[in-house]
């Protein structure tokens, strides 16, 4: 007997129409319909798609949780075996619906479910550690490649077999690791690696770095001498005892003291608990980290106006890309929101 | 925002633009090997680096090195 399959897909692909229907609301069709038909001919008589969810793209955007229970609904009476969504390309709203609705039937049906985006589409960030998004083009001139990573790692969740990495089945990585045994030590990969890089030839990290944003610069401060300045640090500078408890590495908290009393930072009222680096001379006088005295004097001389009254501190090492994001975002906002013009931030 | 650290690789990886290297990774804006005197005034120097730096109008990840 052949796996059931249900199949989401947005308006435009349809058949409804272009933007002047994206209020299209959630319909079912029975059958393929558009790309899906192309996704039948690929599962052969291994799967059917046994029905197809419009929705416009709009609706689904500026009614999330009104569409994406109306879609549950209908995917809950069809009971599928699988349920696949779009692919979405480098279509922002598709993208996200398409995530949002593959989360909420893997989660609340527990239905395995696959998608397709490409890379930089938003639906990426906010559902690839979710569920599966296989990589696709940025425009439909990839529609049969992504249909048919699509469709294979698909048949691969309905017959449980075991999955290879991200990388082989095609899909962006979820932020999993599994443990497993190499025939040859990691020294020796690493050689291998660097040969092949030296040669020219292709080779593949076995630990994808994070791709950081690029943030358009701010524009300079015009007039220093009325601006107030704030202190940041991710150097794991806090008041002695570290009543907050801020871990010494892999930070998850940030924490703001009040250093408006304080002309110099010293051993007795401040210390590191930075678990990265070497922490004597911080420890003998905490301003080679946080450069209190020498702000305190330049106020005073005039340079500028005002120091911030608050140190925000967290400790930079082993700390995750997602919770640095969150410090920045929020620390930035606070300095914003108390009228702050400049930062300095020091790292160790 | 000016960013004042050691590993100049890190903060352009990371996407600082306004970048002061720093002296030391365990203590990036004094020179306390040095003695007292020479540690101040090179945190001095730094620290007014970075000021110069946020006032200084840039379009790119710019590394602030000399004054």
């Amino acid at each position: 007997m052949a796996y059931r399959v249900v199949h989401y897909i947005n308006q435009f692909y349809g058949g409804k129409g272009g933007e002047e229907v994206a209020d299209f609301k959630p319909s079912l069709e029975q059958g393929p319909v558009g790309p899906g038909s192309e996704l039948q001919k690929l599962f052969g008589d291994e799967a059917r798609v046994t029905g197809t969810i419009i929705c416009g793209d709009g609706y689904y955007a500026e009614h999330i949780e009104k569409a994406r229970a109306e879609c549950l609904k209908i995917v809950e009476e069809l009971k599928p075996d699988l349920f696949i969504a779009g692919p979405a390309f480098n279509a922002g709203r598709y993208g996200v619906a398409c995530g949002d609705i593959c989360a909420a039937v893997v989660e609340r049906l527990g239905i395995p479910s696959v998608t397709g985006m490409f890379p930089e589409n938003p639906g990426v960030e906010l559902y690839s550690k979710q569920i599966f998004i296989v990589k696709t083009a940025d425009s439909a001139m990839g529609m049969r490649e992504a249909l048919t990573s699509m469709a294979r790692l698909g048949l691969k969740l309905l017959k449980r077999e075991p999955l290879g990495s991200a990388f082989e089945e095609g899909y962006i990585h979820r932020g999993i690791r599994k443990n497993f045994f190499k025939e040859k030590r990691g020294s020796l990969r690493a050689i291998d690696m660097l040969l092949q890089k030296i040669a020219g030839q292709e080779f593949r990290t076995e630990y994808e770095m994070p791709v950081f944003k690029k943030i358009p610069p701010a524009p300079p401060i015009k007039d220093l001498k009325h601006a107030t300045i704030a202190l940041v640090t991710s150097g794991g500078i806090v008041p002695r005892g570290n009543p907050d408890r801020l871990r010494v590495s892999s930070a998850e908290s940030y924490a703001k003291y009040d250093i408006s009393g304080l002309d110099d930072l010293t051993p007795e009222n401040f210390e590191s608990i930075h678990g990265g680096y070497d922490r004597m001379w911080a420890n003998v006088d905490p301003d080679v980290v946080v450069p209190l005295d020498v702000m305190r004097e330049l106020e005073r001389e005039g340079v500028f106006n005002k120091l911030h009254p608050y140190l925000y501190t967290t400790t930079g090492t082993g700390t995750s890309v997602a919770n640095a994001e969150r410090f920045g975002r929020e620390i930035g906002h606070e300095l914003k929101e108390a009228g702050v013009d400049g930062v300095i931030l020091t790292s160790t | 925002m000016a960013q004042i650290a050691t590993i100049v690789p890190i903060m352009l990886t990371v996407g600082a633009n306004r970048i002061v290297p720093g002296v030391a990774i365990p203590h990036p804006v004094g020179n306390p090997e040095a003695g007292p005197e020479e540690d101040k005034k090179v945190r001095r120097k730094l620290v007014l680096r970075a000021l110069k730096a946020l006032q200084t109008e840039i379009f790119e990840q710019t590394i602030f090195d000399s004054d």
